[in-house]
């Protein structure tokens, strides 16, 4: 069983096609790198597997469940959970409130309006491991608006794997980055345990090829090469849309 | 004890002390009042503050409650089965309020519960068989719980304080409660509280819900405390106002929407009375707040505050070193 299938994604506004008959099939525990010239439909793609946009046609399967009509909220609980080109957090609150917020999510204690949420022991604990998990639990308690650009790429990705998602979807996690940054945030998706499949749109081909075991090339919406690290690499299409030499 | 403890102890003991040091019986009105306001202030606050929903609507809530405890009395009704009654009025109006008004944020959500409140007011003036239209309803008496008669200004003043107390503890519980984090995220991200796996409108509902049974509480209390009811309750005037409280203490905050209603009353109440042009000085009032402190009064007063003890620290001169 895949980890996730597409079939004949399709997506247009008005007269632009952005998503053309996309066919994806991502294996359990796969690194899948989905690369692309800029409108080539990447974010779309992942807009569309997450349910902030729905498909004009095409299936979504998630685990072997059909989820194209199912809510974008009842995904994150059926395992999926993904991170954004810009990032998209809490700004007023601290570094652990954010990851609490994602962890209250998936949680039914987020309906409950009468226990405080600072002495849920579980949630925090909980909190604070997936921030050890991306380097940042010593500055946990400090406000998101004291923290770094990278630091914030990094609480999008702990906020993410809180939730234990089965599939990973990373949207140019490495943009903006510096080189330091760029580092440590490559060293936490390194880190990610294999039963974590990992979709991920980057850029930045020098990480993003040594974290890829397969890549998917899209341009104007549609996939036009498949395959592994070097078949992608070699393949002439590449070249001409993409990689330009 | 820290700071907070005292400043807490120091405003419960001033508030359950106003009728002795408040001298005459129209000063502990005006804190009635003040309460009244606060209480509907912090019932808005959990839209327009919290939830980032800024309803100009609210006043028509607040009416129905109003109506329903006049309606109820004038129709012979108790005072304990008019107070229930006029809360589930008012809620249950709230969540139609909800239905019709969450399919839509921002401009889109301001402007539809500007029109439900107008229809209300409609409503008020012209369903004269149930509302009384201009003359209003008029209630003849407030109750009596545990035997104290809440005629008497004293008394009826700690009612309000009460039903304000508890007010505060349900506000500062729900604010630091999984639910009202959920609020106030999908407040600041509401996109991102979905791909997280939270239903961001049936939390706005229930937010609005909440903020329904505050505004009917403090309706209540309204309409005991004017004993008299008309369409000019559920002007848009009203709830102008009622937000302008929320927002110029500080939405967001636990005690921005108090001090706000406190201004308000205040100045509408007290200083008319010295100051012919006391309109004027509430809008110049506003604008100093916006130009000054655009979070609002207390979150800005906090601000200037550390601001200015930080400008303390580094002006003290460093400690000199002396040799051993």
């Amino acid at each position: 069983m895949s980890a996730l299938t597409i079939t004949g994604l399709r997506k247009s506004f008005g007269g632009l096609n952005v998503t053309r008959d996309v066919n994806l099939n991502v294996e359990p525990g796969e690194r899948r790198l989905i690369i692309g010239p800029n409108g080539a439909g990447k974010t779309t793609l992942f807009n569309l597997i997450t349910g902030d946009l729905s498909p004009d046609a095409g299936t979504i399967n998630l685990l072997g469940r059909d989820i194209t009509a199912v809510p974008s909220r009842r995904r994150a609980h059926l395992g999926m959970a993904r991170t954004y080109q810009i990032i998209t957090l809490f700004g007023r609150n601290s570094i652990l409130h954010n990851v609490c917020l994602a962890l209250l999510g998936l949680s039914p204690l987020r309906w409950n309006p009468f226990i405080d949420m600072k002495r849920q022991g579980h949630i925090v604990e909980d909190a604070r491991a997936a921030l050890q998990q991306v380097g940042l639990e010593r500055i946990a308690d400090r406000p998101l608006s004291q923290t770094s650009y990278g630091e914030r790429r990094r609480v999008e990705i702990a906020m993410a794997l809180a939730q234990k998602p089965k599939v990973l979807l990373l949207d140019e996690p490495f943009a903006g980055l510096s080189i330091d940054e760029r580092r440590d945030v490559h060293k936490c998706l390194m880190g990610i345990p294999r039963d974590v499949t990992m979709v991920m749109i980057e850029h930045n081909m020098d990480v993003a090829l040594e974290f890829a075991e397969r890549i998917t090339l899209l341009h104007f919406g549609e996939v036009i090469v498949e395959g592994t690290r070097s078949d992608v690499v070699n393949d002439p299409r590449t070249r001409e849309v993409y990689l330009g030499h | 004890m820290n700071a907070r403890t005292i400043s807490l102890a120091i405003a419960f003991l001033l508030l359950a002390t106003v009728p002795v040091w408040i001298p005459g019986i129209y000063y502990v009105n005006v804190a009635s009042q003040v309460l009244i306001y606060a209480v509907f202030a912090l019932g808005l606050n959990i839209l327009a503050g919290y939830g980032g929903l800024v309803s100009l609507g609210h006043a028509g809530l607040f009416g129905i409650s109003c109506y329903a405890t006049g309606y109820l009395l004038q129709a012979g009704f108790g005072h304990s089965f008019a107070i229930i009654a006029a809360l589930v009025a008012g809620v249950a109006a709230t969540a139609v309020f909800a239905v019709l008004s969450l399919r839509s944020s921002g401009i889109g959500f301001i402007m539809i519960t500007l029109a439900l409140g107008q229809i209300l007011w409609g409503l008020a003036y012209r369903w004269i068989s149930l509302t009384g239209g201009d003359n209003g309803i008029n209630i003849k008496t407030r109750p009596q719980p545990f035997g104290y008669s809440l005629a008497d200004a004293n008394h009826f003043y700690y009612a309000t304080l009460i039903v304000f107390l508890i007010a505060i503890v349900m506000v500062t519980i729900f604010a630091r409660s999984p639910l009202g984090a959920a609020l106030m995220g999908t407040r600041d991200q509401p996109r991102r509280m979905n791909a997280l796996g939270y239903h961001v409108l049936a939390i706005r509902f229930w937010a609005c819900l909440f903020s329904g049974l505050l505004t009917a509480g403090s309706g209540i209390l309204f309409v005991y405390y004017t004993q008299f009811i008309s369409p000019q309750t559920l002007s848009l005037t009203s709830s102008a106002e009622v937000l302008l409280m929320v927002i110029s203490g500080g939405a967001g905050t636990l005690l921005g929407p108090v001090v706000g209603a406190a201004l308000v009353v205040i100045v509408k109440t007290v200083v008319s009375g010295f100051i012919e042009r006391w309109n004027f000085l509430l809008g110049a009032i506003f604008v100093a707040i916006v130009i000054l402190m655009p979070e609002g009064l207390v979150p800005g007063s906090a601000r200037l505050w550390r601001l200015a003890t930080r400008r303390r620290g580094q002006k003290t001169p460093p400690v000199k070193e002396t040799a051993p």
